[in-house]
Formats: structure tokens, sequence, C-alpha cells
């Protein structure tokens, strides 16, 4: 067993040896640029980029032609959102989003405000989902976009993304969705699930960091956006730029094996998240689960400890690599979003944890990790005076607090 | 984040860990912090005469603010109460090599001192010297 054990696939995933092997000779002997029309490096290069364009289409139900190359999640957020905002403004100036997207999103979103649009953001229920419903009310005649992620990259819980969809399009309003966390998770097929525009990131599935995609439907309806990069009309004019070749062919692979190992890596990343979630749940008491049993990706687990901090959390257990949704763990010094978006309560999100199970990933690493976090927590709440006071039967939420340190 | 060696020393082996008896006379407590701001410290003083004899703390919150407790109660056991009260958290902050993002650890930990001490002078007002003398 290699220590720290990773359980932090949310984040990234290391590439894949296969991915590796595919992308290793267009470093070196296919160096073309894929532009390049006129000669054969330009064409081998041209030809591996249109083959990755296949396999990524294959992943999503899509054309090939509706692939658009970016550098990853974030530029292809940005690209969708700015881009067709732009285009529509003329339609309208309203966008409906949630609370408990990503920070790409939630940030695209306040930028387009200050240009003028409104943003209508949803406050998903206490598993972190939004309903059909609560799209539907939030509809209006000059809405244009709806954007809402398909797997929340903390909690796991899945959107109802094909109801939302068809809504969408009974409504004539574009659907964007993130697929990051969910792409080569769960089954995405664009077509039946009404997608307009679906991003994703070679890195979140054992491809290479720096290369991502935005899915731009072609037909019924036509998506057009506005290129937020001028240069040389690169991607239909969407996106400027020589293409990452290495890095294309790379996401290609990864996503062929994505698509072709799905079921089997879904059925044994569950299995391998129950068995975690089954030794915590068994052995500690005062523990949440964050999220949605039901609609959650199979790979991951965010849970609560009452009583102990997260990070100290973290320190106990710093032969497994995991984050926290803790304030102390991140660079704003606030608790995560996602979890206050959720109304887990502030105390709670102060002591989440997020597991995320991979593709290398072996039940004894998982054995190990339930372990060190069993242990870690059993020594912190002997330190906690909250599990002192919890236990001697005081309500933590009647307690007068004082002297806050913020 | 990288933790100095001090604060690794004190989360892995916390100094004073435990509760003292909170409804004793001499025993004073303070309990700072809220749960919402993810740090909570409880740190109690056992007095005899005006010094402190024994000291306990309990805390929720991150490796530093664990490692702050702890070496608060190191540092007021033996002290006066007045000795206490002198404290300063950047004292704490410049023992520990605290960061700035961790400095309010240092202050809550200085706040817990002078709450326990503040508690156990608020019991004991009423009290004639004589008398705490003879306990």
């Amino acid at each position: 067993m290699k220590l720290p054990i990773y359980l932090d696939y949310q984040a990234t995933t290391p590439c894949d040896p296969r991915v590796v092997e595919a992308m290793l000779p267009y470093f070196t002997e296919h160096y073309g640029n894929a532009a390049s029309r006129n000669h054969k490096y330009g064409w081998a290069a041209e030809e591996a980029v249109e083959r990755s364009r296949e396999q990524i289409a294959a992943l999503l139900g899509a054309n090939p032609k509706e692939i658009v190359f970016t550098s990853g999640s974030t530029e292809s957020i940005n690209l969708a959102l700015k881009g067709a905002a732009e285009m529509y403004s003329d339609k309208g100036k309203h966008i409906i989003t949630c609370q408990a997207e990503h920070k790409a999103v939630l940030d695209v979103c306040k930028h387009l405000e200050q240009e003028g649009f409104e943003v209508t953001y949803l406050q998903p229920d206490k598993s972190g989902r939004v309903s059909v419903e609560q799209v539907a009310a939030a509809l209006r005649p000059d809405t244009i976009l709806v954007a809402l992620m398909w797997a929340n990259n903390e909690v796991g819980t899945l959107n109802p993304i094909r109801e939302i969809g068809a809504l969408c399009h009974e409504k004539g309003v574009l659907m964007f969705t993130d697929a990051t966390q969910a792409a080569g998770k769960v089954p995405v097929d664009v077509e039946a699930d009404h997608v307009d525009m679906l991003c994703l990131s070679g890195h979140k599935i054992y491809g290479p960091k720096g290369v991502g995609v935005l899915y731009v439907r072609r037909k019924n309806p036509r998506v057009r956006i506005v290129a937020q990069m001028d240069g040389g009309g690169h991607e239909r004019g969407m996106r400027s730029g020589t293409l990452n070749v290495p890095g294309i062919v790379g996401l290609g692979k990864a996503c062929e094996l994505a698509r072709t190992e799905l079921e089997s890596e879904s059925k044994r990343s569950s299995e391998l998240r129950d068995h975690l979630e089954k030794r915590i749940f068994g052995e500690l008491d005062f523990v949440h689960l964050n999220g949605n049993r039901e609609h959650r990706l199979p790979n991951n687990l965010n849970v609560s400890f009452a009583y102990v901090e997260g990070e100290s959390l973290l320190m106990g257990i710093s032969d497994v690599a995991v984050s926290s949704g803790s304030a102390c763990t991140s660079a704003s010094l606030e608790p995560s979003h996602v979890l206050r978006a959720m109304n887990v309560g502030e105390d709670l999100a102060h002591s989440s944890i997020r597991f995320g199970i991979g593709r290398f990933t072996t039940r004894e690493e998982v054995d190990f990790a339930a372990d060190q976090v069993i242990a870690a927590v059993k020594r912190l709440r002997e330190l906690s005076p909250l599990y002192e006071m919890a236990q001697e039967g005081i309500d933590l939420k009647t307690v007068k607090w004082q002297g806050a340190s913020h | 984040m990288a933790y100095s060696n001090k604060v690794l020393d004190h989360y892995n082996n916390p100094r004073n860990v435990g509760s003292l008896d909170k409804s004793s006379t001499q025993v004073g407590t303070g309990v700072v912090g809220a749960p919402e701001c993810g740090d909570v410290m409880k740190l109690q003083i056992q007095v005899e005469g005006d010094r402190i004899v024994d000291a306990k703390f309990k805390t929720f919150g991150c490796g530093s603010a664990i490692a702050s407790s702890s070496l608060a109660t190191e540092w007021i056991k033996g002290k006066t109460l007045d000795e206490a009260l002198a404290i300063q958290n950047t004292q704490i902050v410049e023992e520990l090599s605290l960061p700035p993002v961790k400095i309010h650890c240092s202050v809550l930990a200085e706040d817990a001192i002078k709450a326990a001490v503040n508690d156990y002078k608020a019991k004991n007002s009423v009290e004639s010297p004589a008398h705490q003398e003879a306990q």
C-alpha cells in the first residue's frame, strides 16, 4: 500500500497508464499542428484530434462535430455561459442556476449580473438536489439559459437533468450542465437528456490536466455562442488557439475507457464506497451523511463527524488524502458554500470530510482509511468540549456562545 | 498547509486534556468560541490561594486551536491568577509559530484563560480569603 492513501478522486485523478501510452507519440513523433492542412504532420495530428472527438462524442451520445476542445471545465463554463448570454441577450437576460454549483459557474453568473443579466440562484433541498418543479417555477418569459450541474462535486448529489432538460426544451430555454463529476461515472446521453451544452474535464476521468470539452448542440435547437477569445478561429470559430493534440488524444482515450468500463467501474466503486460508509456509520455515533443516498455518484461519500472540526481531523489522518468542507482548509476561511446552501448547519459544515473512491482504490486501502478515520474521530472527541456537552445531554443549539472568533 | 513541529507535538500529545468539577468553588471554567465558527475552547483552572494548581482543557477546533489551548494550560499551571491574566496571545503565536490565518486561535486561548479566571473570581467574590485558605 502506498501512503498516503488517495481518496480525493473528485479533486483530480491520476492519468490511466493506457491514456499516457496513447499520448506519448503525440509529443515527439506526431507533433504536427492539427491546423496544418498541407503536410503529413498536420494530417496525422488532425486525424488524432478527430478520433478523439469521436471517442468523446460516443461517451456523451453526441455528434463529433458538437465537441469543442478547451483547457478544462472552467474555460468551458465561461465559454458556454458568457457565450450564450452574449448571443441571446436580445431574447432575454434571465438565467437560472443553483447555489450549490461550482464556483466556476457562480462566479461567471456574478460577472454576468454585472453586465446587466439577472440570475436566479435556486436553493437546493437538504440533500443538495434541485427539482424540476423549482426550475419550472423560476422560468420567466425572458429566461434564456438554465445552468445546473449533473453531479455535485462535494456531496455527489445527482440533479434530475433529464426532467429539467425536457422542461427547458419544451419552453425553448437552453440547458447547460456541468458534467465534470458525472461524466464517466453515470450514463450521459445528450439526446435523451435534452442537454444543449455540457462540459467535462480530462483530469477528472483519468485523462491529463489542462484539457476539457464543451459540447454545443448543433440541431434541435442549433446553439450558437459568441467566442470569448479572439484568434485563428479554431473549433468552428468558438475557441481559437492551437489544439493541445497530446492532451486531446489523452482525453479521447480517457473517454473511451470511461465508456467501456462505466458499468463495471461504477459497480466496483459503489461497493467500496458502501463498505466505507457502513464501517464509519457502524463504528461511530453522531455521524451525518451529506448528500442524497438514492441520487448520488457511485464513488462519493461526504460525512460530517459531529463535534470534531474538519481540519483537525485531516491532521489526525495524515496517511489518508481527502478534503474537508471546513473553513480552516479553504483559502477563503469560509465553510463549504454547498453545505451551507443545503442548510446542514455551520457546525456540521465545519465537521465534514469528502471521500472519493477511484479506479485504483482497493478494499485494503478503504479499510485502512476507515481504521484511521474512526480512531482519529474517537480521539478528537475525547478532546472535544462539544462531545462532552452532548454526552451530558446539553442541546448545543440552546447554548449561548460567547467570545466567538468571527 | 504545513504545521510547525510544536503545533504537531501539542496536537499529537495534548497536555492536560480533561475536565475539572465545574461546580467546585475552587474551579474556574471558561468556554469561548462557537461551533458555527469552528472553534470552541473549554479551559478550567483549579485554584488554591491565588495560585493555579491545575488546569485542564478540551477544544473543538483546528490543530492550531488545540495546540494553543494545550500550551495555555501548560503555561498557567503554577502561576498566580494575575500572572495568568498577563499572558498575551502574541506569546502563543510566537511559541507555536502560528501563521496569520491562525492568530485567532491564540486570541481564543487568551480569552479562555481570562474567562476561566473571571469565572473563578466571580464564584469566590463573596467568600473570605480565610475560608479559602481553610480549604
